[in-house]
């Protein structure tokens, strides 16, 4: 296998961790920067809808570079999946397939199915309740938990802070309950 | 002169109100060129690369993350921390300085209710959709452009949080 085919396959985990873990510091020696990508909700926020609240009065273009990084992760998703096609279809563990296939959620072949995550989903009750209300719980419970996975589970920890520990745990109890209790509810509808 | 000291005493205040609330901000006292903050770019490039290559970005990792079907997000998530750690340490043991020549500078984090609120919450959304802020981003860059729904619900979700700050429990 040449090379380009080789980083065409999907990469194992270690690598991509290691690489994830490697831009905590590679964020510190090039600019002071720390890893947290929630804060970027905030930001925009502070500069297209401010509403005169206290809690987005502040510099915000003094954070402009985390937009910058975003920017980039947009671009390189772009890039990846437009010249680093994996050529194969996506493999899904086969309990998860069955399960999710008797829920009626059929589309195994993209990252998101598209029963659930399309502007015609938008329109089904559980398309609608997974992304307008995910999404609002993602944005609302991060920046009350000051900070997401980069900022808590990757920076956090990586720092041992201990509160970020709390916050990852509480993430995956929350996850837990949502894909083993509530989800298979959700999808019914 | 004086108009220099007053502006980066209210500067530092500004750094000092932020540091409060947010989990990430920026420590370096230099102002950066447009020019300059492409560096960043290149660093989210190569993130957004790994989000796509190793499917952290997908749906389906999450839920297999969350039924214990699969070790990959585990094995993904605990490499980076184990990265991160040896980094941190390395950089603090040798003092590492940034390429501009300052000290590097990680602010603790303060330890609020809202971590354990907030924490259960964002688990909430994040096994609905399937990402986290960083997958989010990323997803937008696959073309699933439905995504931007979520998006705008997540940026909704931040500033209802900013609106009741002061009323929520912390």
């Amino acid at each position: 296998m040449s090379f380009v085919e080789i980083i065409k396959q999907p990469w194992p985990w270690y690598l991509a961790g290691a690489i994830i873990g490697l831009i905590v510091p590679l964020l510190l020696i090039i600019g002071n920067k720390t890893f947290g990508l929630s804060s970027n909700l905030r930001h925009i926020c502070a500069a297209c809808f401010p509403a005169n609240i206290e809690f987005f009065k502040y510099d915000w273009k003094k954070e402009i570079w985390n937009l910058f990084f975003v920017g980039g992760i947009i671009a390189g998703a772009f890039i990846a999946t437009n010249y680093l096609t994996n050529p194969n279809s996506l493999i899904i563990n086969a309990n998860l397939k069955s399960q999710l296939q008797n829920l009626n959620v059929n589309d195994f072949q993209h990252l998101l199915p598209n029963d659930l995550f399309s502007l015609s989903a938008l329109f089904t009750i559980r398309g609608f309740v997974l992304m307008v209300i995910g999404g609002f719980l993602v944005g609302f419970g991060t920046r009350y938990a000051n900070g997401c996975t980069s900022g808590h589970a990757i920076m956090g920890l990586s720092n041992l802070q201990w509160p970020s520990l709390v916050a990852t745990i509480c993430f995956m109890i929350g996850g837990f309950v949502m894909t083993n209790f509530i989800l298979p509810i959700i999808l019914k509808f | 002169m004086e108009s220099v000291k007053q502006n980066i005493s209210i500067d530092n205040k500004a750094v000092e109100l932020l540091d409060e609330t947010s989990a990430c901000i920026n420590h370096s006292e230099k102002r950066e060129s447009k020019f300059s903050l492409l560096k960043y770019t290149a660093v989210g490039a190569l993130f957004g690369i790994v989000f796509v290559k190793a499917e952290i970005i997908s749906w389906f990792r999450i839920q297999e993350m969350f039924k214990l079907q699969s070790f990959h997000m585990y094995g993904v998530i605990g490499t980076a921390v184990i990265t991160g750690v040896l980094s941190v340490a390395i950089i603090k043991k040798f003092n590492i300085k940034t390429l501009q020549g300052e000290s590097i500078v990680i602010i603790p984090k303060h330890f609020s209710k809202g971590q354990i609120y907030g924490g259960l919450l964002f688990g909430l959304g994040w096994a609905m959709t399937g990402a986290c802020p960083g997958p989010l981003f990323a997803q937008i860059g696959t073309g699933t452009l439905s995504v931007l729904v979520v998006i705008a619900s997540a940026l909704l979700g931040t500033w209802t949080y900013g609106y009741f700050k002061e009323k929520l429990p912390h």
